[in-house]
C-alpha cells in the first residue's frame, strides 16, 4: 500500500469506528443515565416514570423496620426537608446505619414507596457523597423559610 | 526534628529537580557535554533526597509520632507494625510523596541504564522527567505537606480506614504507581524526539523496554486492585466500573496501543508521529487520573477528601503538560514521518486495527466516565452511568481486538501470502470453534451466543499463542528458536486468553445469593449446602470480631468449613465485612455475613463464582509476558565508546 493509501485507510478505519462507537454509546446512554432526585422532589411527585433513578439522603433514626429472620427491609429516607419510605431486601452495606448518608438506587413503586435495588454506603465514615450533601444543604434552607412563613415543613412545590 | 528533616530534604530534592529540568535541556541545545553530564548526577542526587524524605516519614510512622498531623490522622498505637508502613501511602499527602519517589526511582533508572543512548537524547530525557518532578514536588510542597505539625501532640492516632489494613491494599497502590508513573518514562522520550526531530527505529528500541514495564506493573497494580476490591469489599465482583478503577484502566487501554505501536516504530519505521500521540495520551491519562481521585471531584467509592486547592493544582497541571506536549507535537511531528509502504494483508495492518480498537475503547470509558460532570456542568443534572452501559460499550471494540490478536500474530510484516496464511490458521480456528462451543457445554452445560464469542476468542487466543512457541521448539529442542521479544508476545496474549475465559464464564455461571440464616439452619446455592453451625467472638489485635462457622457440603459429603467475619474496630468503631473465601483453581466459594435480622438470624451473601482467578492470574501472566519481552538481547547493546575529539 502507498502511505497516500495507507493514510485514507487509517483515517477511515478510525472515523469508522469512533462512527460506531459514537452511535452505539448514545443509543445506550440514555438507557443507562440514572439521574439523582432530591427527595422532596420525589414527595412531590416529579420523578422520572417507569424507569429506575438514585435517591439519597440521612436514615431517619428510629425508622429502620424489619420483619424478624427476613431479608425485607424498610426505612426513611430525609433530606432534611421531606422523608420517603424506602423498601429493600437484601444484604446493607457495611457504613448502613441510622442517622448516616446513604443513596439507594431504584424504582418508585405504587405504593408510594420507593423500591432500591441497591443500596450504597461509603467507604470512609466521613465521607458522604457530594450530591447527598448539597441536596440536604438546599432542604434545610428550604425547610427554615416555609417554618417562618407558618407552613409545613414538607411542601414542596 | 526527623519530620522536619524530611521536610528539608524534599526542599533540597525540588532544587536538584530544578537544576535537572533546566541545564541538561540547554547543554543538550549547546552541545556543551558538561552541561549535560550533569542530568545524572541530578537524578541521583534526587532520588537520594527523595529517599531520605520517604524514609523520615516512615519512621515516624513506626514511632507514632503524633506530633505530625499525617500520622495522627492515619495511624495508631495499636495498629500491626507493617500496617504502620503502608499506612505511608493510605492518604493523599503521603501517596503522593511515594508517587514522587517512584518518578525519582524511574529516572534514576533511566539514567543509570545507559544502553547505547546517544547522551543527548539522555539529557532531553533526564530533563523532561526533572521537569515533571518538579510540578510534583511543588505539589507535594505547596499544598499536601505529609510532615505538617500538629501541636500539640494527639496521644493517639485516628486510625487507618480498616479497609486498608489489609496485604492486598498494602501493595496495590505501590505497583500501581510503578505503572501510573512509568508512563511518564515513554512521555519523556517523545519529547525528547520532538525537540531534537529526530525519531529513528533506534528511538523505538529505547523507548519500548521502558514502556513495557511500566505497562507490566500497571497491569498487575489493576489486578490488585480487583482482586482486593473482589475479598475485601465484601461485594464479590471483580471489576465495577467505578470512576477510579477507569482512571487506571484507561492508561493501560492506551499503554497497550502504545506498546503494539512501538512494536511498528521499532520494526519498521511506522507510525512514528502516531507513537508520539499515544505516549503523551497515555501519561495525561494518569495525570487524569491522579486529578480524578484527588479532587473527589466524581463520586466514587476511592475518593480521597476532597480539598479544591488540590484539585486546581493538578488540572493546572495537566493543562500545561497536555497542551505544552501537543503543541509540540503539532508543530514537530508532521516532520518525522516516513513514506514505506505495507500491504493490505500485513501485521501493519492488524497493528493498525488493534490501534484503533484499543482507542475507541478508550474513548468510550473516558465518555462514561466523565459524563455525569459534563451533564452536571451543562444542565445542572446529576446523573451516574451504570455498569450495564460500560459493559455493552466496552464489548463492542473488544470482540474483534481478540479475535484479530490471533490473526495479526502470524502476519508477516510488509505483505503476508495468502496461501500459506490460511494453511497454518485454518486448522486452529476451526478447533478453536468447536473446543469454545464444547468447554461450556461439557463443564456447565449450557451454551449461548455470548457465551460462545467468549469462550472461543479465549480459545482461539491460546492455539495461536502456542503456535510460534510448539514450533520453535519442535525445530531446535533444548535451543530454543525463538526470541525472549517473541516468547513474552506470546505469553503475555495467552494470558489475555486466561483472562478472557475466566471473566466469560464467571459472568455467565457466577451466583450470587442473599439469604437469611439461623443457626443450624442450612441453604442451598449452586447444589451446594451451607450450613450455619455456629457464631463466635473473636478477637484480633485492634479489632473484635463476630466469626460465623458455616459448612459447606456437597450431597451430604463435608466440602469445607467457611469463616467469615463481622469486625468491629476499636478506635474507629466501624463496622467491616471479612468475607469467607474457599478458593480452587477453577472456583471459589464466598460467603460474607450481613446483619443481624433478629430471632437469632444472620442476612448472609453466598456467591459461586466459577473460573473468577482466570482473570487475576491472566493478568498477572500477560505482566509476565512483558517482562519476559523486555529481557530480548536487543535491549541490552552496549555504548560503542565514542572516539575523542
Amino acid at each position: 500500500m502507498k502511505p497516500r493509501q495507507q493514510r485514507m485507510l487509517a483515517i477511515g478505519l478510525a472515523a469508522l469506528g469512533v462512527a460506531i462507537a459514537a452511535g452505539l454509546s448514545l443509543r445506550a446512554f440514555e438507557e443507562n443515565m440514572m439521574f439523582f432526585v432530591d427527595v422532596s422532589d420525589v414527595v412531590a411527585g416529579d420523578y422520572p416514570d417507569e424507569r429506575t433513578f438514585r435517591i439519597g439522603g440521612l436514615v431517619v433514626a428510629d425508622s429502620v423496620e424489619r420483619e424478624e429472620g427476613s431479608l425485607d427491609l424498610r426505612f426513611r429516607v430525609t433530606d432534611m426537608r421531606c422523608e420517603l419510605e424506602v423498601s429493600y431486601v437484601g444484604v446493607l452495606p457495611d457504613l448502613f446505619r441510622e442517622g448516616q448518608g446513604v443513596v439507594a438506587h431504584g424504582a418508585m413503586g405504587a405504593d408510594g414507596v420507593f423500591v432500591a435495588d441497591k443500596i450504597l454506603a461509603k467507604h470512609d465514615e466521613d465521607y458522604m457523597a457530594p450530591e447527598v450533601a448539597e441536596s440536604m444543604a438546599k432542604h434545610v434552607e428550604d425547610k427554615t423559610e416555609s417554618l417562618r412563613a407558618g407552613q409545613s415543613e414538607c411542601n414542596p412545590q | 526534628m526527623i519530620p522536619e528533616i524530611g521536610h528539608f530534604a524534599l526542599i533540597l530534592a525540588l532544587a536538584l529537580a530544578a537544576c535537572q529540568a533546566v541545564l541538561p535541556m540547554v547543554g543538550a541545545q549547546r552541545n556543551d557535554t558538561t552541561m549535560m553530564s550533569i542530568a545524572r548526577s541530578a537524578a541521583y542526587g534526587q532520588f537520594l533526597f527523595i529517599a531520605i524524605s520517604f524514609g523520615c516519614l516512615i519512621y515516624a510512622f513506626l514511632h507514632d509520632d503524633f506530633s505530625v498531623l499525617y500520622v495522627a490522622s492515619h495511624s495508631q498505637l495499636a495498629l500491626p507494625t507493617p500496617y504502620k508502613v503502608s499506612a505511608v501511602w493510605s492518604a493523599h499527602e503521603g501517596s503522593l510523596l511515594m508517587w514522587i519517589l517512584i518518578l525519582s526511582i524511574w529516572t534514576m533508572a533511566v539514567a543509570h541504564f545507559r544502553g547505547d543512548r546517544p547522551q543527548k537524547l539522555d539529557a532531553r530525557v533526564l530533563s523532561v522527567l526533572g521537569m515533571l518532578s518538579v510540578g510534583f514536588l511543588l505539589f507535594a510542597l505547596l499544598t499536601s505537606n505529609p510532615f505538617e505539625r500538629l501541636i500539640p501532640a494527639a496521644l493517639d492516632g485516628g486510625d487507618l480506614n480498616p479497609l486498608l489494613q489489609d496485604p492486598g491494599l498494602a501493595i496495590h497502590p505501590p505497583i500501581l504507581y510503578v505503572g501510573y508513573v512509568g508512563f511518564s518514562v515513554a512521555f519523556a522520550f517523545a519529547i525528547a524526539a520532538m525537540i531534537s526531530g529526530e525519531l529513528d527505529q533506534n528511538w523505538a528500541r529505547w523507548t519500548r523496554p521502558w514502556t513495557v514495564i511500566a505497562w507490566s506493573f500497571l497491569t498487575i497494580g489493576i489486578a490488585l486492585g480487583s482482586w482486593w476490591a473482589y475479598y475485601e469489599l465484601g461485594w464479590g465482583g471483580w471489576w465495577f466500573w467505578d470512576a477510579v478503577e477507569n482512571a487506571s484502566f484507561m492508561p493501560w487501554l492506551i499503554g497497550t496501543a502504545l506498546i503494539h505501536s512501538l512494536a511498528v516504530t521499532e520494526s519498521r519505521g511506522l507510525f512514528k508521529s502516531w507513537t508520539l500521540l499515544l505516549a503523551i495520551t497515555a501519561f495525561s491519562l494518569s495525570l487524569l487520573g491522579t486529578f480524578l481521585v484527588r479532587s473527589g471531584i466524581i463520586v466514587s467509592v476511592h475518593a480521597f477528601a476532597t480539598d479544591p486547592t488540590r484539585g486546581y493544582f493538578i488540572l493546572t497541571f495537566l493543562a500545561i503538560v497536555v497542551i505544552g506536549a501537543l503543541i509540540l507535537y503539532a508543530w514537530r511531528a508532521p516532520a518525522l514521518d516516513s513514506s514505506v509502504g505495507f500491504g493490505l494483508l500485513s501485521r501493519e495492518t492488524f497493528l493498525l486495527l488493534n490501534n484503533v480498537l484499543l482507542v475507541v475503547a478508550t474513548t468510550l470509558v473516558l465518555l462514561g466516565t466523565l459524563a455525569p460532570l459534563i451533564v452536571e456542568m451543562t444542565s445542572g443534572g446529576k446523573i451516574s452511568i451504570g455498569a450495564p452501559w460500560f459493559e455493552v460499550a466496552f464489548l463492542v471494540p473488544m470482540i474483534p481486538l481478540v479475535m484479530l490478536l490471533g490473526l495479526g500474530m502470524h502476519t508477516a510484516w510488509r505483505r503476508q501470502n495468502t496461501a500459506p496464511w490460511q494453511k497454518l490458521l485454518r486448522l486452529p480456528a476451526i478447533a478453536a470453534v468447536v473446543v469454545g462451543i464444547l468447554l461450556p457445554l461439557l463443564f456447565y452445560g449450557r451454551v449461548g451466543l455470548m457465551l460462545a464469542v467468549g469462550t472461543i476468542a479465549a480459545v482461539w487466543i491460546f492455539f495461536s499463542s502456542l503456535i510460534q512457541p510448539i514450533r520453535s521448539w519442535r525445530r531446535a529442542p533444548g535451543n530454543a528458536g525463538i526470541t525472549r521479544s517473541a516468547l513474552g508476545m506470546c505469553i503475555a496474549h495467552f494470558g489475555m486468553g486466561l483472562f478472557v475465559l475466566g471473566a466469560t464464564i464467571v459472568s455467565a455461571f457466577g451466583i450470587e445469593s442473599d439469604r437469611s440464616l439461623s443457626i443450624g439452619e442450612s441453604v442451598e446455592v449452586a447444589g451446594l449446602e451451607f450450613e450455619l453451625r455456629e457464631l463466635r467472638d473473636v478477637t484480633g489485635p485492634n479489632y473484635s470480631a463476630i466469626e460465623g462457622v458455616i459448612e459447606v457440603r456437597r450431597d451430604g459429603e463435608f466440602v469445607t468449613t467457611m469463616r467469615p467475619q463481622k469486625r468491629q474496630y476499636l478506635v474507629q468503631k466501624s463496622w467491616m465485612t471479612e468475607a469467607g473465601i474457599y478458593p480452587r483453581w477453577n472456583k471459589d466459594l464466598f460467603v460474607a455475613l450481613g446483619d443481624q435480622l433478629g430471632g437469632g438470624a444472620w442476612s448472609v451473601r453466598i456467591q459461586y463464582k466459577p473460573m473468577i482467578r482466570f482473570i487475576w492470574i491472566g493478568a498477572f501472566v500477560m505482566a509476565m509476558g512483558g517482562l519476559i519481552s523486555v529481557t530480548d538481547r536487543r535491549y541490552r547493546r552496549r555504548a560503542i565508546p565514542e572516539p575523542a575529539v
